[in-house]
């Protein structure tokens, strides 16, 4: 791989961002909602409830790696959807770039913006009285796994809208929404239905939440889960790179990296 | 078809392309060479498979069949090589509008892993005069001068091949001329070779030291653009492309 290909990515998307407000404003804006008024609503229920649980480090600890998460997907989309958005596919797919190192271009573009997000966030967190000491040092195995699976979804994300077209990007946004329900992020996975709770053993992020729960609890963490976790997500990235280099394959088969405002070739 | 000197070092070499989707061939067994400060116009009409071809040559689309060879590399051998080598400007291909010109220089640039970058980047921004636009938006920039960025865009890496799609078509005469002196000049340097699409015959005839027609993806005719018109009993290169255009058979069969 050809750092300087890989860094041209990442330059690309520094050079917008420096200069966009519409950029620089959505890396924050929405984990920071999120954060404040998850924190509020801890607060209410921790002086509501008066049960002696502590609902910060649960809820808003949950709150914030799950926005990490999106964070990092979405900073992987972003980059992607600016040569949508600028119909650029023809002039970057015809330099010597391979597919491994535009995705590394873009993987590493979401790694700077999704840690922005993260520093806002533990900034917010920490105002309403989260410290990240409670998870100790599992808060990085946590954040790594997270991280990977945020990754694997944001690289399936734009395969999807290489394959259908720019129209498809609506379907990518949700997607973090969409999951979060089998992951447990705010309750445990005990509360599923069974078959809610076979998909939730294969997705990586539960076994962080019940960790998380785990810990704020007073017990230990399942290392085992974690490993399992880490594990799935590591093979979950290597799957959706394959899906991603078969969808450029086909992509410039059938023309559409040519062709690709026209949506289809057919 | 007119023979031509082939000892002289190529810097495309194109054999038996075929492209087809499905039942529809969109080039069919075509095979061309582009030497080294020659210019090669890929004339045809609308759909003939000019740009087809082109997509393949920049690997953005795949053959059906047939080899593509850039300076002795394999396109299907190995692909970041032989690109290295190439560059293009089409005129449906602008670079971002939302970054500077000096900004997608740089950028492309690096993906072209131009060496001595900042120093090249100032060489092709004095060489398509774009010294005032340099950190202006590509976006604001008129079609000619965007013509230009994407022309100093393919200069970066100072190509072997040089694919233009035409790169004249948005601009005043004037400033059309200027570019063709310079795509002369570039081939005068001995560094590279140029393939050429136009619809500009006047244009062709003046800069393309060879041309191809292409029909219905099928290369038709071949020679120099100065004496193929009488060689095929017409008077200009105008009227030839207009009977390649409506009447491909009545070429075929002489």
């Amino acid at each position: 791989m050809n750092p300087s290909r890989i860094f041209a990515v990442v330059l690309r998307q520094y050079y917008l961002i420096r200069g966009s407000p519409s950029r620089i404003l959505p890396l924050f804006m929405w984990v920071m909602i999120d954060m404040i008024l998850w924190g509020f609503i801890t607060r209410y229920l921790n002086a509501f409830t008066n049960s002696g649980y502590n609902f910060v480090p649960a809820l808003l600890g949950a709150v914030l790696l799950w926005d990490f998460l999106t964070r990092v997907m979405h900073g992987l989309t972003m980059a992607f959807f600016e040569d949508v958005w600028t119909r650029n596919f023809l002039n970057v797919f015809a330099t010597p770039i391979t597919i491994s190192e535009y995705v590394t271009g873009l993987v590493l573009s979401s790694i700077t913006t999704s840690t922005f997000g993260l520093l806002v966030m533990l900034l917010i967190a920490l105002g309403f009285g989260l410290s990240f000491f409670i998870y100790g040092l599992m808060f990085i195995p946590f954040l790594l796994v997270l991280f990977m699976c945020g990754i694997a979804l944001g690289i399936v994300g734009v395969s999807v809208v290489l394959r259908l077209g720019p129209a498809a990007e609506w379907f990518i946004w949700p997607v973090p929404a969409m999951l979060s329900p089998f992951v447990g992020v705010f309750y445990p996975l005990s509360t599923l239905p069974v078959w809610m709770r076979a998909i939730s053993y294969a997705l990586p992020p539960s076994y962080v939440f019940e960790s998380m729960r785990a810990i704020v609890r007073g017990g230990r963490p399942s290392l085992l889960g974690l490993a399992l976790s880490a594990a799935l997500a590591v093979v979950y990235i290597l799957l959706a790179a394959r899906f991603f280099r078969r969808t450029y394959r086909y992509a410039v088969n059938v023309g559409l990296i040519a062709r690709y405002s026209a949506e289809s070739v057919s | 078809m007119v023979e031509f000197d082939m000892s002289g070092d190529l810097v495309l070499s194109v054999n038996s392309l075929r492209k087809n989707y499905g039942d529809t061939v969109a080039v069919d067994d075509v095979s061309f060479h582009v030497a080294r400060n020659e210019i090669v116009g890929l004339l045809g009409p609308n759909g003939a498979g000019k740009t087809t071809t082109i997509n393949m040559i920049l690997d953005v689309l795949e053959p059906s069949s047939g080899a593509i060879t850039i300076e002795g590399v394999g396109l299907a051998v190995s692909r970041t090589r032989a690109l290295s080598n190439t560059n293009f400007a089409a005129v449906y291909a602008p670079v971002p509008g939302n970054l500077t010109v000096y900004q997608n220089l740089r950028v492309f640039g690096m993906m072209y892993n131009v060496k001595s970058l900042a120093q090249r980047i100032e060489e092709v921004i004095r060489e398509f005069d774009l010294l005032k636009f340099r950190d202006s938006k590509c976006g604001v920039l008129s079609s000619g001068e965007q013509t230009r960025v994407c022309l100093a865009k393919a200069m970066l890496n100072r190509p072997c091949l040089l694919l233009l799609d035409e790169p004249t078509a948005s601009l005043d005469p004037a400033t059309a001329r200027d570019i063709r002196t310079k795509i002369r000049d570039f081939t005068a340097q001995g560094h590279g070779g140029v393939l050429w699409t136009s619809h500009n015959m006047y244009e062709v005839q003046e800069v393309c030291d060879r041309v191809l027609f292409l029909s219905h993806g099928k290369v038709l005719l071949e020679g120099d653009p100065k004496s193929l018109p009488e060689e095929h009993g017409k008077n200009s290169l105008e009227e030839l492309f207009i009977t390649v255009a409506r009447e491909p058979l009545t070429l075929e069969l002489e």
